[in-house]
């Protein structure tokens, strides 16, 4: 493969030709804030913040549109650069709401750490604020577009990633807003809730409904598996704080499906915590169900199966082992019904 | 799967038959949206109904229900006629093509366009895209299977791929996407009345004392009983118990009065449940099982693709992990199971079945591992076939049209056909709030001129009655489905669909015609 030698903050890095002065400068070890960049979204290098100085170019240019060529002399932070980031900074916070404190967000939000980063207060050029209602129609999902940045990504993945673009930018200069067709709402629009614009989303525009006021970022724990619905097996992180799953986010690293995923995964996990959950042995007595001990049950169910295995043979028993548990749990089923009741009587849905 | 999902970008064509995949696999259903949308791929859907990729098809064949052997015959017919077969691909990895030739030459372009509906043209620029395009990829699932012949489906989609070359290779293959999130697991850890783990034949004597080795006991050579034939033996009252673990036949499987007929027959019932499932309600013991978040395990997908399940939180109340509880019964029957953790069950299954030899929970951290993996440093395999079939030489099925076992007629002149949709996924969905909140119950779909005559809008309720059950749900009126057709699905207990789907089963797989009743409409005032 042909590479590319450039300098980035006075240091020598190779790469393949075709890769981005971003990703050449991110290979470096530099810090390059981004935005509207998305490894796996189309560019438009829109935002401008991951500007860098290249020598002999005249204005700064958008490093992650700009491709890597042999002997380039990058700088990702001089002044000039810094200076360029701020003002975008302070650009985008100017018509930000100041709500950090309570936004789902914080703490996971990339306009909150350049802010820090750069040290960019709000009201720098004290414009006018933005003041949409707060979108709360579709059930999943929430829409704060006070809190956009206009970096396009959902939109982008959307169409890019599920094939959708339900959503696109409407409107025009300061009115400029990210919308569904004729800007109706999205419960009325043809989005299938499947969140993948939240999950790409870099602030509290969007966020997850029922995760809203359960947890700050923080306090999470994450704990990445697989979904429980169907055979795509998309894997992504259970959301867990005081041994309660409250939610779900995706994870870039599932091989399957990357952060995309549907509404069951996304967001149909809440059965976990149904009150409706049995929690408790249950025993019918008199044609009811009646609470019992595991040793209670457990005893029952054994004599039961082993009075009927001598009684009427081992193949008067049957299972149905299951296509919703795990391969131990079923691994166990059939050497159950095998080695312990001595049939082969063992299935399960495996047609449906 | 012959493929990964991942593979799914590099081809230039799907054919999608008998697969809703937007709404029954929304990833999978997504990657051929965003294919298609962005011009990389063209895409051929072949339904009755006009499902969300029928939309955005370059052809959509909108073939009558249970036709789906005619309309592959038709296509292959034309591709033979035409020259379009790949004589190589024929040549050096097949056999059987000179029958299958001689089958399909009956399917001439108007008589599969009679038996299907599909018009002449449109089987001519199916047929001739699918064989000219050189990466094309078919996609299958239920509305392939569900039928009684649903195996000689499967084997006609065979036909088709070998025919044109398009297996085996990247962007090439034949996909069925598997149901459920496990059913592949289920099968691979031998869940199935013929095989251990592994897909070893109990029947073979070396696989058997193999397995008695491990097991330290005597096993049983004789195949076992599928799910349909334990049903009738327990109405019968040779089957006298049965202990089902996280299944719903009730709700599920085809003909539901005669499951329940079944479940009230037997001596002793068990059920092992995270909820009260309309199953459950006719045990005589419930065992509370963990739900996925509360246990550690793996899950094989759709992709052959073994991932790991990870425990998050702590068993609600006094529920446990289910290799746990039927350790214990084990147990307490007087054979010994210590399973310590399911990393621990998981490797004793890999020491005993050789296409998971290479398959360990230190592998699978982060990626998964597709099988086969016969060994700890194999990578896995992304794609199957690529070199040769598992018996060798590709075997072409000469197939000939099997119509469903129950067809309209007059006492019952609608065509049912069901599925799932894309809010819920079998009955667990129902107990999220938050999908329930937003599909509450059945909306069958029904087109605008049988609901002329019936007299129904979108809202009104009907009764819908086959010869084996009767149930009311609400209508969806809607061009989506063809006229003299009703859909349905089956997530809803308070719409049990399968009380009037048919007790016909696929005499090899039986597997269940859900695709296929007979039903009677009229109007609920
Ligand atoms: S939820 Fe999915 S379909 Fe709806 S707007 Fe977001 S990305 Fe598009
Ligand atoms: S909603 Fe979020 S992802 Fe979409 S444009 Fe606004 S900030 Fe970007
Ligand atoms: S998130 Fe949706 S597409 Fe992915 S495995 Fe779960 S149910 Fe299937």
């Amino acid at each position: 493969m042909p590479t590319v030698t450039l300098t980035v903050d006075g240091q020598q890095v190779t790469v393949p030709k075709g890769t981005t002065v971003l990703e050449a400068a991110w290979k470096a070890g530099a810090f390059v804030p981004t935005l509207c960049h998305d490894p796996e979204l189309s560019k438009p290098g829109a935002c401008r913040i991951c500007v860098v100085e290249i020598k002999g170019a005249r204005n700064l240019p958008a490093s992650c549109v700009t491709e890597a060529a042999e002997g380039m002399v990058v700088e990702t932070a001089s002044p000039a650069v810094v200076e360029a980031r701020k003002t975008i900074l302070e650009l985008m916070l100017d018509n930000h709401p100041e709500d950090c404190l309570t936004c789902h967000q914080a703490g996971d939000c990339k306009l909150q750490d350049y802010a820090y980063f750069y040290n960019v207060k709000p009201g720098a050029f004290g414009g006018e604020k933005k003041n949409y209602e707060i979108e709360d129609d579709n059930l999943f999902i929430v829409r704060n577009m006070n809190k956009c940045i206009l970096c396009g990504k959902c939109l982008r993945a959307c169409e890019e990633k599920q094939g959708r673009a339900v959503i696109d930018f409407a409107y025009r200069g300061f009115k400029t807003k990210v919308a569904t067709a004729m800007d109706k709402p999205l419960a009325d629009s043809v989005c299938v809730s499947c969140g993948t614009c939240v999950a790409v989303c870099p602030t509290g525009a969007l966020t997850e409904k029922a995760m809203i006021g359960q947890a700050r970022k923080w306090e999470v724990e994450k704990v990445r598996t697989t979904c429980p619905f169907c055979g795509v097996g998309c894997n992504f992180d259970l959301n867990v704080k005081g041994g309660k799953v409250i939610g779900v986010t995706s994870n870039a690293a599932a091989p399957a499906n990357g952060r995309d995923m549907c509404v069951k995964g996304r967001f149909g996990t809440d059965y976990i915590h149904s009150p409706k959950r049995l929690t408790k042995p249950l025993i019918k007595k008199n044609g009811e169900f009646v609470e019992s001990s595991w040793d209670e049950a457990l005893d029952l169910v054994a004599s039961k199966l082993g009075e009927i295995k001598t009684k009427f043979g081992s193949d008067s028993i049957a299972a149905l082992s299951s296509a919703r548990c795990t391969n131990e749990d079923n691994y166990v089923m059939q050497k159950f019904m095998r080695a312990a009741i001595g049939t082969n009587n063992v299935d399960h849905c495996a047609r449906t | 799967m012959t493929n990964s999902f991942a593979d799914y970008l590099n081809t230039d064509l799907f054919f999608v038959i008998g697969s809703n995949p937007t709404e029954a696999h929304p990833m999978a259903g997504a990657k051929i949206m965003s294919s298609v949308m962005s011009g990389k791929s063209k895409l051929i859907v072949a339904d009755p109904r006009r499902i969300e990729l029928a939309e955005k098809a370059d052809i959509w064949l909108q073939l009558r229900p249970g036709t789906d052997i005619p309309l592959l015959n038709g296509m292959m017919h034309i591709i033979i006629k035409e020259g379009l077969h790949d004589k190589k691909f024929i040549e050096e990895r097949t056999e059987g093509f000179e029958e299958l030739k001689a089958t399909v030459e009956k399917y001439t372009p108007e008589r599969v366009s009679e038996l299907t509906g599909v018009p002449v043209n449109l089987l001519y620029d199916a047929a001739r895209l699918y064989a000219t395009t050189a990466k094309a990829m078919l996609c299958y699932t239920l509305g392939i299977t569900e039928h009684i012949c649903g195996v000689h489906n499967v084997m006609s989609t065979a036909n088709i791929a070998m025919l044109t070359g398009h297996l085996g290779k990247e962007g090439c293959g034949v996909n069925p996407q598997r149901g459920q999130n496990n059913v592949q697991g289920a099968c691979d850890m031998g869940a199935l009345p013929n095989v251990y783990p592994g897909y070893q034949a109990v029947v073979n004597p070396d696989i058997q004392a193999k397995f008695e080795k491990a097991w330290g006991v005597k096993l049983d050579n004789k195949l076992g009983l599928t799910i349909p034939d334990m049903m009738d033996g327990a109405v019968e009252g040779k089957v006298k118990a049965m202990y089902i673990l996280g299944e719903d036949p009730v709700l599920t499987d085809p003909d539901a009065n005669h499951i329940k007929k079944a479940l009230t027959k037997m001596d002793f019932v068990v059920a092992q449940e995270i909820f009260m499932s309309e199953t459950a309600k006719y045990a005589d013991v419930i065992l509370p099982g963990a739900s996925f978040a509360e246990k550690d395990g793996t899950f094989s997908s759709s992709e052959r693709r073994v991932q790991r399940v990870r425990k998050a939180i702590e068993p609600l109340g006094d529920s446990r992990p289910d290799w746990w509880i039927t350790c214990e019964i084990a147990k307490r029957m007087g054979y010994k199971m210590d399973f310590e953790s399911p990393r621990q069950i998981w490797d004793e299954m890999a020491s005993l079945s050789p296409i998971f030899a290479g398959i360990n929970y230190d592998r699978i951290e982060h990626t998964g591992l597709q099988w086969p993996c016969p060994t700890v440093d194999h990578p896995g395999t992304p794609i199957l076939h690529t070199q040769s079939f598992s018996r060798g030489k590709g075997l072409f099925k000469a197939i000939e049209h099997i119509p469903p076992a129950e067809m309209p007629d007059e006492e019952y002149p609608y065509l049912l056909s069901t599925g799932r949709i894309l809010y819920h996924y079998n009955i667990t969905t129902r107990f999220s709030s938050a999908l329930d909140a937003h599909r509450p119950e059945e909306a069958a779909m029904l087109h605008p001129a049988d609901a002329a005559t019936l007299g129904v809008c979108t809202g009104d309720k009907v009764r819908v009655t086959s010869r084996r059950g009767s149930v009311v749900t609400k209508v969806n009126v809607t061009d989506k489905v063809m006229s003299g057709m009703i859909w349905m699905s089956f997530h809803y207990r308070e719409t049990p669909t399968n009380e009037l789907t048919v007790n016909a089963f696929d005499p090899i797989s039986k597997t269940g015609e859900y695709k296929v009743a007979a039903v009677q409409l009229e109007k609920v005032v």
